[in-house]
């Protein structure tokens, strides 16, 4: 008999073991005389099932998990016979968490080989990208802006405008350049794709490439993501043969070819005009907008940044047109969000879905609440840079302009969940201690700002003057937020701020019984 | 299984450096991958490899000095045998990461940043592995680890000190 199984290789199925499970089931099988074709895809984003092993059966794949080396024998004498097995979740496309979803970025996610080019064609890869190429640039540009597209990274700048501008700059050279510096905690969206459906970030890069006028990419992957790196490396290669990177791609007359630049730890190169300036050999120092990078980006000429996940967004909204994308959504979110869901839960993992999403609905009901079984006081959304948010607020649709009517952010799109053990005092302090590390140093609220705040909150911490230091520490993040030159240093006090803010009872000591007596 | 430190870095060598450096000096903006390749021939970026850069891209030396301080991810001496990054980022915080750091720091004798004192480990953290649904988490000589506890991180810090 022979058999047809899939196994994650995404860096978070591997650091559970998959590669473990992988080596074992193809060792018991060639034990047993079973041909095993063990094909390694992304993962489908559900952690907490990782490893997770699939079969493939003519009533589609069924899913297994998570599982372990010990279960390996176990596991094939149940597909053997075709009987029950404890780990069996049944047909992976009826699994609720994932049937929930509306996956248009991730559709191919989790099921597809990701080192085949011609395993992405299969399941509609480059089809955006044909129709691109029949549409032509000015049409292209139509369809990115009416599907509502905003970028994925966290400011949420419309993509249409941004490639527009750069389509309309006059120079001799201009870039695509993908942010895959993806530095927030609790962010992994850029990294699944890029593991899990390399070409589908190549195809949105080269739909760019044509729309504006571009023949170079670059791919600026952070070095903590050494897996997504080579997977980037192996699909650029594979497009390259496929006639898919290179000149006259695709049998058009358009040429254009990338390349992965790695970086080297710093969080700052993240914002784009610090990431571009690493591209370029140097220190990652934020630079001053305007002017902005769409007019004097890469080297000078006119470049287009987007975040990975604004890149892969394209390929959809070319294939099934803007309408199709834009029908989802609320306000002027349109579309869907992959959101990630980690810390402290039970079903932490990747969740793409329609914007307009409750933060309660995520954390409570997707999520399952905390790993640790306590209760959920606090969850951090967007990042290091991204507001806590109490229970009281978990009815805020996620929705950019709804988190900004609260102080916060959606970011990237990840949220961080802490239960009722979390300090928030030293998560304030964090907060700035963090960006005093990383901070570039060009401007000064950011760079002695976040040092004083570090201080301030230490003497809080110590008791010391506690009114007094909190005014202080409210005053600072008012200078840095308006003050810095980039997010780094603006954003920074909306961790600090909404900390004190919703939990103040942390920050201050209750008052004794003879106080409260007075 | 780990592999230490010397067999995976060449000890250095400014000819084999030279080489390194001529084959990537022609890309626009060259700095930051040279030093990579560098770090990874020889598991840190000597001094003397410096002004070798500047000059093959005709930069001053000031100028890559700058770079090349700016950036956690640089070595400026070798590391130990083995390097254990724990990832101290919000995430794994709020799994538990901050006990299990402070648990490899007295089992190491060390704290973050540093090397124990026989060369044997390195000790780092790491602001995000991006494994954060599987947190807390870990890398040992570039091998992940996720879902870290006292049992598994124990396993790790052995390992790193065989």
């Amino acid at each position: 008999m022979s058999m047809r199984l899939f196994v994650s290789r995404d860096a978070g199925a591997v650091a559970v073991g998959a590669d473990e499970v992988a080596l074992a089931l193809a060792q018991a099988a060639a034990k047993r005389g079973v041909t095993v074709d063990i094909v390694r895809t992304g993962s489908r984003g559900m952690y907490w099932l990782e490893p997770l092993v699939e079969v493939a059966t003519p009533q589609g794949r069924i899913a297994f998990g998570p599982v372990t080396e010990a279960d390996v024998p176990s596991l094939l004498d149940a597909l053997a016979s075709n009987t029950p097995h404890l780990l069996r979740l049944g047909a992976t496309d009826e699994i609720p968490w994932l049937k929930r979803q509306t996956r248009l970025t991730f559709a191919r996610c989790g099921v597809i080989d990701p080192r085949s080019l011609d395993d992405y064609r299969a399941h509609g890869g480059y089809k955006g990208f044909e129709r691109a190429l029949s549409l032509g640039p000015d049409a292209i540009l139509n369809e990115v802006t009416a599907s509502g597209l905003r970028g994925r990274g966290g400011a949420g700048f419309p993509t249409g405008i941004k490639w527009k501008t750069v389509a309309q700059a006059k120079a001799d050279r201009k870039f695509i350049v993908c942010n895959a510096d993806e530095g927030d905690s609790g962010t992994f969206a850029d990294r699944m794709i890029m593991e899990g459906d390399p070409f589908l970030v190549i195809e949105g890069m080269t739909t760019a490439g044509i729309t504006v006028g571009a023949t170079k990419g670059y791919i600026y992957i952070r070095s903590e993501y050494p897996h997504a790196v080579e997977a980037m490396n192996a699909a650029i290669l594979a497009a390259k043969r496929g006639g898919y990177l290179g000149d006259k791609i695709g049998g058009s007359t358009y040429n254009f070819d990338m390349e992965v630049r790695v970086g080297a730890g710093a969080y700052v190169c993240g914002e784009e005009t610090s990431l571009l300036e690493s591209l370029e050999g140097r220190r990652g120092i934020v630079r001053a907008k305007p002017p902005l990078p769409a007019h004097h980006g890469l080297f000078g000429k006119p470049t287009v940044i987007n975040n990975v996940l604004s890149f892969a967004a394209i390929p959809f909204i070319l294939a099934e047109g803007a309408k199709a994308y834009a029908d989802f959504g609320m306000g002027r979110s349109r579309g869907t969000m992959p959101i990630q869901l980690a810390g402290n839960i039970r079903h932490g993992g990747l969740f793409e879905t329609a914007f307009g999403v409750t933060l309660g609905e995520l954390v409570d009901d997707i999520g399952g609440g905390t790993a640790t079984g306590r209760p959920v006081r606090a969850v951090q959304v967007g990042g290091p840079l991204g507001a806590y948010f109490p229970r009281a607020l978990f009815d805020t649709p996620f929705d950019y302009e709804a988190f900004a009517a609260r102080d916060g952010l959606i970011g990237h799109g990840g949220i961080v969940v802490f239960d009722d053990s979390v300090d928030m005092r030293r998560q304030a302090r964090f907060a700035m201690e963090f960006c005093a590390v990383e901070s570039c140093g060009k401007c000064t609220p950011c760079r002695i700002g976040s040092t004083r705040g570090v201080e301030t909150i230490e003497k809080i911490i110590n008791g010391e003057r506690v009114h007094e230091n909190l005014a202080l520490v409210e005053d600072l993040c008012n200078t840095m937020k308006f003050g810095s030159l980039c997010a780094l240093g603006g954003f920074t006090p909306y961790p600090v701020l909404s900390a004190l803010k919703h939990f103040r009872e942390d920050f201050v000591p209750a008052p004794t019984t003879l106080q409260a007596a007075e | 299984m780990t592999t230490p430190y010397e067999a995976r870095y060449e000890p250095w060598d400014e000819a084999r450096g030279a080489e390194i450096i001529a084959e990537h000096a022609r890309q626009e903006g060259a700095t930051l991958v040279i030093l990579h390749a560098l770090q990874e021939a020889f598991g840190y970026v000597p001094e003397a490899a410096i002004p070798m850069i500047a000059q093959a891209l005709n930069l001053s030396r000031a100028e890559v000095h700058g770079v090349f301080t700016f950036y956690h991810d640089f070595r400026h001496k070798p590391a130990g045998r083995h390097v254990l990054k724990l990832c101290r980022a919000e995430a794994c915080q709020a799994a538990g990461g901050d006990a299990l750091a402070a648990r490899a720091e007295s089992k190491l004798g060390v704290s973050l940043g540093h090397t124990t004192a026989d060369d044997r480990v390195t000790l780092e953290p790491i602001y995000c592995l991006g494994l954060c649904a599987t947190a807390p988490s870990a890398m040992l000589d570039g091998r992940l680890i996720g879902r870290l506890d006292e049992k598994r991180l124990d396993a790790l810090v052995a390992e790193a000190q065989r």
